[in-house]
């Protein structure tokens, strides 16, 4: 018992340090897609998977990244399974996950949108948005496109240093 | 299996009839999710629902993605491109919940690349040729707002794996909607040019409007939406002249058969290709 539990921290601790295919400088459990890792009975490890985005092109090289890593690590049995419920969140990224993108200059997403039941409103005032420039800090930055590189980016740029950078999406 | 190297590893996840050279094949992305459908749902009937809404989508997205290399610029053409992305994902997750629901055990690619114009349901706005940028925006408004607001409902659904993909779709059709809305806002107001434009592309949409809300409850909820929007935009409402027909029963446009044609092709020309 004790050492199924051990054994289930440590595929627990490999899964969660796979890198994200689309931003590498994250581990899979820094943005949040690493929903549980367990041992079944017959030595199955089961790790479950959340997409950020439907059409996250990144998920089947995540699975097969996990698959791939526990394999390595001496478990022969993997399942990988999908959980779409509840939906990601922009806020399930870690706080050691928002320092690493900062880090690259990558601006962390700020909270997301609160959602009550029923309609969703649409806002048509702009949005002030304080989203500090990742490179120089300074305040000053205005967005550039609410669609970037990757599904989950928005391209900003720096009104003070004129550097443009990327800015993770609240959803 | 190797794991040396993560498109190997994919590789050779399949057994023989693998198809991922021309498409998505490589997994079912509902792969893993408990696939069960609740006793007291019809299975047809959810099997249609999920198949009408992933040919929206589908539809929508190939027609999103023609913009690519062809929009006013970068910026915009990234957008395009990221929201038919979105689609294209719903579209992918929705085949395969009809597929597990009607027991035919179809994957998304037998939906997707082996059906002819008239076993798709799509409501016949998203099949019209893009047009200018202004048509495509006001027809992305209208779309967005419709496919926002139903999936709102969906997520109350009692299939549980509709209602996830629906929770889902709602965050991401909210920043499709963001987008379409503050453009026709800075179009509609914008030169006397662009103004004209939107007023020409309001009238191409307007006959194909009534056929959203047949099926679903959200008439209203959509047009407070719409009013919202031409309002701020300067643009009058749509006027309502419906067609006869219906893209949800097989009627199309004559735009659609060249649509798939180039969707299709080469899933067809080698149904049994392998990477």
């Amino acid at each position: 018992m004790v050492t199924a539990l051990l054994d289930e921290r440590r595929a627990r601790r490999i899964a969660e340090q796979v890198p994200d295919p689309e931003l590498p400088m994250l581990t899979l459990a820094d943005l949040g897609v690493l929903r549980d890792v367990s041992l079944a009975e017959d030595g199955t490890v089961v790790a479950s998977l959340t997409p950020t985005y439907s059409g996250c092109p990144a998920m089947a090289e995540m699975r097969a990244g996990v698959a791939a890593r526990l394999r390595a690590a001496g478990y022969a049995r993997v399942e990988i399974r999908t959980v779409l419920d509840p939906p990601w969140s922009s806020d399930w990224i870690t706080a050691e996950g928002r320092r690493k993108l900062a880090e690259h200059g990558i601006a962390p997403p700020g909270a997301a949108p609160a959602r009550a039941a029923g309609p969703v409103p649409l806002v048509l005032s702009p949005t002030r948005r304080s989203v500090p420039c990742p490179r120089c800090g300074h305040p000053d930055t205005e967005e550039t496109s609410r669609f970037g590189a990757t599904s989950c980016k928005s391209l900003w740029r720096c009104l003070a240093c004129r550097e443009p950078f990327e800015y993770v999406k609240e959803i | 299996m190797s794991d040396d190297h993560v498109y190997l590893t994919l590789a050779e996840g399949h057994d023989d009839d693998t198809r991922w050279a021309y498409g998505t094949g490589f997994e079912d992305p509902l792969h893993g999710v408990d696939t069960s459908v609740p006793d007291d749902l019809d299975a047809g009937e959810l099997a249609s629902v999920c198949v009408t809404l992933a040919d929206d989508a589908l539809v929508s997205a190939q027609r999103l993605a023609e913009w690519t290399t062809r929009a006013p610029e970068l910026e915009e053409e990234v957008a395009l491109a990221n929201i038919g992305l979105d689609l294209l994902g719903q579209a992918r997750l929705l085949y395969s919940r009809a597929g597990q629901a009607d027991g035919t055990g179809r994957d998304e690619d037998a939906y997707a690349y082996f059906r002819d114009a008239g076993d798709f349901r799509n409501v016949r706005l998203a099949e019209l040729p893009n047009g200018d940028f202004a048509f495509s925006i006001v027809r992305l408004l209208v779309f967005s707002s419709w496919r926002l607001a139903h999936f709102e409902r969906l997520t109350a659904h009692r299939d549980p794996v509709l209602a996830a993909i629906a929770a889902k779709g709602v965050k991401e059709l909210a920043y499709h909607r963001q987008y379409a809305a503050e453009w026709a806002v800075r179009l509609g107001d914008g030169t006397e040019e662009s103004h004209r434009r939107m007023r020409k592309a309001q009238e191409q949409v307007a006959p194909y409007l009534g056929e959203l809300f047949t099926a679903y409850d959200v008439r209203d909820e959509v047009v407070a939406v719409l009013r919202q929007v031409t309002e701020a935009a300067g643009l009058p409402m749509p006027v309502y002249r419906p067609l006869p027909g219906s893209g949800r029963t097989g009627d199309h446009t004559e735009h659609l058969a060249p649509l798939l044609a180039e969707l299709q092709g080469v899933a067809r020309a080698h149904p049994e290709a392998t990477w």
